[in-house]
């Protein structure tokens, strides 16, 4: 069994599982912090960045004009053709929607033809976020492509980050809309603890695990292996259904991916300081932007605002969402009762709407538009707080509020996705008015939780990325901040090849009725039996079932074969092997009854030996060994069948 | 040998009252726990005293599954649970379990309030009772025990409507409760997968029936509605809340939109609203147009249909009213009937099936005077027309079904004997698998056949694999060798010598040896020459070696020769051989002694 590690990144693991012949790849998520090397994708004309020269290399040779504005995504998973062929992958198994954005660079046009595995709400909204994503390039005027700073002459010469980036030819455009319906046309529903049989050889299904809508773990498992994939978990209440911790119990070897990414953070003081800072500016005329995803966080920052807003006092202040898939988004929210937790589930018997958004929507309270463009304008008053993507805000309808409340003091932009660094996000936006408020809200497990979730479930082994097993650089004296397991985590990175260790010793096989009731078990300690099998193997589909020899038909009767010499024995498989030992008495006793009077027996070394002097035979009895001496056909299949009655056959 | 028994409490020959107790390897399931709308009495109930004569059921039964909101089929699941005792677990789907607590209070109302029966179950109990529900979603395979999974399957019908898939080990039973092979304008057809159960219990309301594509049956429907409104006339359609009436109301909302009609359409009972109000909440349940396009247009959201008041019933002019139950047994839809039955000009349109003795039943077969309460009779002038809206498979839909499932035997339930009858026919033909059909309080009982699970010793399984080659040859099976261990409820399979190993025990080596005396004026050299020629001319297939000390090995067999000085013609063989080569050993004594043959040189 051999883990392939396609990315290094915590939480956007894509990571290849070879298990009993089967290629299952888990997760695919794709790692946008490369935006962050680029400018903002500005949606109407921007002075701020319209003003910027082009970038000229210091001797004035290089002229790159501003196609470095050109956003690129960073693909992690750079270089997996070196590392395996994408077109040998069997199966790809998705835990939540952040986790498979990467999905149209695995199954487009690299020869796959796979099966993808996620549950509902993971593939709508994946769809959702991937839509968007599309959107967000697509509506920004088309940019030549720019190639040559990829050149390493040029890039060794570029300033910052993106001098040290590595494997930028790999970084690839965005996909478009045909990509992504291809790819998520490969997708199979799958629900909670569902059992999905890849191929007869594997059993795969996954497990609630209470980070996001449809959110899972996997278990990947034979009848005697275990591996479960544990990613993005969370053990708060927030609206999913709550984590299948048990089922994760007695695994072989177990994948721990997607941890909280701010440890030191805790959600609910976030979620306390996201509503009082937006209290704050609201209250002091001010407008609040809320750079988000689409889907997740912002449906717990709404409910919070629903019940926190009468008490704090916002007045008419009017929420917006604004993103391509805003309206769908909430209007998906509230259809995946099955999948959200029991407080919300018992809403739809009666029947409400699961998330109170929808109260706010009824209530005018929220609006929802497709982009800033259209009816927003003119129905947008002030002040009000919007939601609004790209959480790196380089691209999407977040840059152009960035720049129109950058501005004032009396703005405030909170930005509660853990997934950028908010400093570099804001770099290009510098010098801001506005405050700039952090509050990441990561519900993703933390290493308190984990140790203990590890200590209750037991896996023999605990494969991790590698930054998990040591304290974050930033804060290198702590140490409650790793993984501390007994025996330690085997630690992958990016492009290793893990050989998971542990050795399969059975398989499963199944004997067919007639052969069951065919065995004769004999008892040879208290408690355990033993039955010889002779059986003939099928095997079909990765199962095996032993059947009943066939009985050989019978000789058709031909005269001509009256030849002296018989036909020699079939090449049979060989005897059962024997054990135990011939004791002298009961033998000798046995001996007698078949007539077998005059024995003499002699004590040797090790054993006896018994001369039969009427038959003129011999036999050697020894604690390991019985050699029986006669020349005498018939006496000696006698005294073979004697001796065999005080013996175990196996 | 194990077996299944299967014993309908209700729905034996008979539709209403669905309620079948299943035992599967020392598991006893029941499967639905309805009512029947033909009684008012002890037999609108199953008679759970087959189960125990002395009071609760919790101990006897492993868990209750129900397959769809239907009151034939979970009518009397409170009267079980609350007032006969029930306290294990009761599996439904989440719609299911929202939507069948108002159903049945709906029910307790109309028995209770409105007809004064006492000794019924009340309110509190309907919330007791639905409080021992655990939700199933679609393919999620629930472990009632260690032993006992369950798993749905969607099944069409109405919202929520699953089949239930009953495993232990590796015997397994299907329940397919009320489905729907074909996909209709709110909901998708139901599938399973080639499960291949030892039982499919199967329900066969339209055994007999093929119906026409539904598009038909719609036109037809539309004609009918538009003709009677265009001549003044007032339409009835006796439905039950949810289910057929969502599929009407949009057939009817795109057909009133097409047309520009403005004839009202109501739409009886507070239900209704609520009742769209789930089909938009659970809307991951309805058929694949309608999800993909919710988020724009949500199909639930009617324009042209109002809530029914009762006083509309008098208004004049023509008008369209869905109106609960179905059956027209009760309730508003038989008030309103009551009302327009004398008159010629308004038309009642039954879109589902009646059971026997409900008023639906009586007019579709015919009648034309009907006993009312106090002796009052009620003469039948307005048009009947009955046509078959309801979700049930037809009788290609059920073959559809075995083809997919391929089950070892298949029973049927939920269904009239005389149509069953024809059906099993059919199926043994099509399919010659055995088909039941027991009546309500009669066992069926199938014999299955587990095979044994064991855990085989990868070592010896992959050696196997690679002797016998990728394909296996028909004509010379090979045989795998291997001792069964039996140690603490495991079975093990592994090859004799490790077994040995693994149970501490040592081998124990059986030898023979035998003298064989020969004539033969050679040398003991050429002798044992001879011997080998003799043999490897004989032996064919076997390995056999002529070693430079003197010895032919034939396999593991030890053939040597020697001689006395005093009489070097008579040659001495001495064979020597091991149990495992046994056979060959012993024919080749015999062959030896026969001598060697002349023409050997």
């Amino acid at each position: 069994m051999k883990l392939y590690c396609l990315s290094g990144h915590p939480t956007l693991p894509c990571n290849v599982l070879k298990f009993k012949s089967t290629t299952i790849m888990l997760d695919c998520g794709l790692d946008t912090t490369s935006a962050l090397h680029f400018l903002p994708l500005p949606l109407v004309h921007s002075q701020l960045f319209s003003k910027l020269p082009g970038w000229v290399s210091k001797d004035g040779a290089i002229n790159l004009d501003k196609a470095i504005c050109l956003l690129y995504l960073h693909v992690e998973l750079s270089s997996p053709q070196e590392l395996l062929d994408l077109s040998t992958i069997d199966v790809i198994l998705i835990s939540n929607y952040h986790c498979m954005m990467a999905l149209p660079y695995i199954t487009e046009n690299t020869g796959f033809t796979g099966t993808v595995y996620a549950t509902e709400p993971t593939l709508q909204i994946g769809r959702l976020l991937m839509e968007e994503l599309v959107a967000f390039m697509e509506r920004v005027p088309k940019a030549q492509s720019a190639t040559c700073w990829k050149n390493k002459e040029i890039q060794r010469l570029l300033p910052g980050p993106l001098k040290d980036a590595v494997d930028v030819w790999a970084w690839k455009r965005c996909y478009g809309t045909q990509e992504v319906n291809s790819a998520l046309s490969k997708v199979q529903l799958v629900g909670y603890s569902q059992k999905v049989e890849l191929f007869g050889a594997v059993q795969v299904t996954p497990l609630s695990s209470g980070y996001s809508l449809g959110s899972s773990n996997w278990i990947i498992q034979s009848h005697h292996e275990k591996v479960s994939y544990v990613s993005g978990s969370s053990l708060l209440t927030t609206h999913p259904q709550p984590m299948d911790q048990t089922s994760l119990k007695n695994s072989d070897v177990l994948i721990l991916t997607g941890l909280t990414q701010i440890p030191t953070a805790n959600p609910d003081g976030m979620l306390g300081e996201f509503c009082s800072n937006l209290a704050m500016t609201i209250r002091a005329g001010g407008n609040v932007l809320v750079p988000c995803y689409s889907s997740g966080v912002i449906y717990d920052l709404l409910e919070c605002l629903y019940q926190f807003m009468d008490s704090a006092n916002l007045g008419s202040a009017p929420f917006y969402f604004i993103s391509p898939v805003a309206n769908s988004s909430l209007e998906f929210s509230q259809i995946f009762a099955e999948w959200l937790c029991q407080n919300k589930q018992s809403k739809v018997y009666l029947p409400e709407p699961p998330f109170p958004h929808a109260e706010l929507i009824q209530t005018n309270k929220l609006k929802h538009y497709p982009s800033i463009h259209g009816d927003f304008s003119s129905e947008f008053r002030q002040p009000c707080v919007v939601f609004t993507g790209h959480p790196s805000l380089r691209f999407g309808d977040v840059v152009h509020f960035m720049e129109l409340w950058g501005k004032s003091s009396l703005n405030t932009v909170i930005f509660t996705e853990p997934d950028f660094s908010y400093l570099d996000a804001l770099a290009p936006y510098q010098p801001l008015a506005m405050k700039c408020v952090y509050c990441p809200i990561d519900t993703r497990l933390n290493f308190h939780q984990v140790t203990k979730l590890l200590k209750e479930v037991q896996p023999v082994h605990v494969v991790c990325p590698e930054p998990y097993t040591q304290p974050p650089p930033s804060q290198s004296h702590r140490s409650d901040l790793m993984l501390e397991l007994q025996p330690a985590p085997m630690p992958y990175r990016r492009c290793a090849v893990l050989s998971l260790p542990f050795r399969r010793r059975y398989e499963r096989i199944h004997l067919l009725p007639e052969l069951a009731k065919s065995l004769v078990p004999s008892e040879i300690k208290p408690g355990i039996s033993v039955a010889t099998v002779s059986a003939v193997l099928q095997s079909k589909d990765n199962k095996h079932v032993l059947q009943p020899v066939p009985k050989a038909a019978p000789a058709p009767p031909s005269k001509k074969r009256k030849r002296v010499i018989e036909e020699p024995p079939e090449l049979l498989a060989p005897k059962p092997l024997l054990s135990g030992a011939v004791p002298l008495e009961p033998f000798l006793a046995t001996l007698h009854k078949h007539g077998i009077m005059e024995v003499k027996v002699e004590e040797t070394a090790d054993g006896h030996i018994l001369h039969l002097q009427a038959e003129d035979a011999l036999i050697q009895l020894e604690e390991d060994g019985t050699h029986i001496v006669s020349d005498s056909e018939p006496l000696r299949a006698t005294l073979r069948d004697l001796v065999l009655r005080f013996l175990q056959k196996l | 040998m194990p077996d299944i028994k299967v014993t309908p409490l209700g729905a034996g020959q008979d539709v209403g009252r669905s309620c079948i107790l299943v035992s599967v390897g020392g598991k006893n399931i029941m499967l639905d726990c309805g009512m029947h709308m033909g009684y008012n009495d002890d037999r609108r109930f199953p008679d759970f005293s087959y189960i125990t004569q002395n009071g609760r059921l919790t101990e006897f039964l492993d868990c209750v599954i129900i397959s769809h909101f239907h009151l034939d089929h979970c009518g009397a699941l409170p009267y079980m649970s609350e007032m006969v005792g029930y306290d294990g677990p009761i599996y439904m789907t989440h719609p299911t379990k929202a939507i069948c607590p108002i159903l049945l209070e709906d029910f307790r109302k109309i028995t209770v309030d409105r007809k004064g029966e006492t000794n019924f179950f009340t309110s509190q109990m309907i919330k007791d009772c639905m409080k021992k529900v655990v939700p199933i979603n679609l393919h999620q395979t629930v472990q009632v025990d260690d032993e006992l999974e369950i798993k749905a399957y969607y099944a069409g019908h109405v919202l929520g409507a699953a089949m239930v898939q009953i495993k232990v080990g590796s015997e397994s039973v299907i329940y397919t409760g009320d489905y729907n092979m074909t996909p209709d304008r709110h909901l998708g057809a139901a599938w399973i997968d080639k499960c291949r159960p030892d039982i499919l219990i199967t329900e066969s309301t339209y055994a007999t029936t093929i119906r026409d594509s539904k598009r038909c049956r719609e036109r037809d429907f539309l004609k009918k509605v538009h003709e009677t409104v265009e001549r003044g006339g007032k339409v009835l359609i006796p439905v039950f809340a949810l289910g057929r009436a969502q599929e009407l109301c949009i057939l009817l909302e795109t057909f009133w939109e097409r047309m520009n009609h403005k004839a009202p359409i109501y739409f009886s009972t507070g239900l209704t609203e609520k009742a769209n109000h789930y089909y938009k909440l659970f809307i991951t349940w309805t058929n694949q147009k309608i999800r993909k396009t919710f988020v724009q247009r949500n199909m639930f959201e009617f324009k042209h249909i109002k809530p029914f008041d009762r006083s509309y019933a008098d208004n004049p002019g023509p008008m369209v009213v869905f109106a609960a139950p179905g059956m027209l047994h009760a309730g508003q839809s038989l008030q309103i009937f009551k009302k327009w039955a004398g008159n010629e000009k308004n038309m009642v349109i039954m879109p589902g099936y009646c059971v026997q003795g409900t008023i639906g039943h009586k007019i579709l077969n015919g009648q034309k005077k009907l006993e009312m309460e106090g002796r009052a009779t009620l003469e039948v002038k307005l048009q009947v027309e009955y046509m078959s809206f309801s979700a049930h498979a037809d009788a290609k839909g059920i073959m559809q079904l075995i083809r997919m499932a391929e089950p070892r035997n298949i029973l049927l339930v939920h269904g009239e004997a005389k149509k069953m009858e024809f059906l099993k026919d059919k199926i043994e033909q099509e399919f010659s698998v055995s088909c039941f059909m027991p009546a309500n309080g009669e066992t069926a009982t199938v014999e299955t056949n587990p095979s044994v699970p064991v855990d085989i010793s990868l070592n010896l399984l992959k050696r196997e694999m690679a002797l016998g080659g990728p394909l296996p040859d028909p004509k010379k099976p090979r045989t795998l060798h291997g001792t069964l261990i039996m140690k603490d409820n495991s079975l093990r399979l592994l090859s004799p010598e490790k077994a040995l190993k693994e149970l501490g025990l040592s081998e124990h080596q059986l030898r023979f040896t035998c003298h064989v005396q020969l004539q033969d004026p050679h040398s003991d050299a050429d002798t044992l020459t001879r011997i080998y020629t003799h043999l490897k001319s004989i032996l064919k297939g076997y390995t056999i070696q002529h070693l430079p000390d003197s010895t032919v090995m034939v396999e593991s067999i030890v053939v040597k020769v020697s001689s006395t000085a005093e009489e070097p013609n008579l040659k001495i063989i001495l064979l020597s051989w091991s149990y495992q080569d046994e056979e060959l050993g012993s024919f080749m004594s015999t062959l030896l002694k026969k001598g060697l043959p002349v023409g050997l040189c």
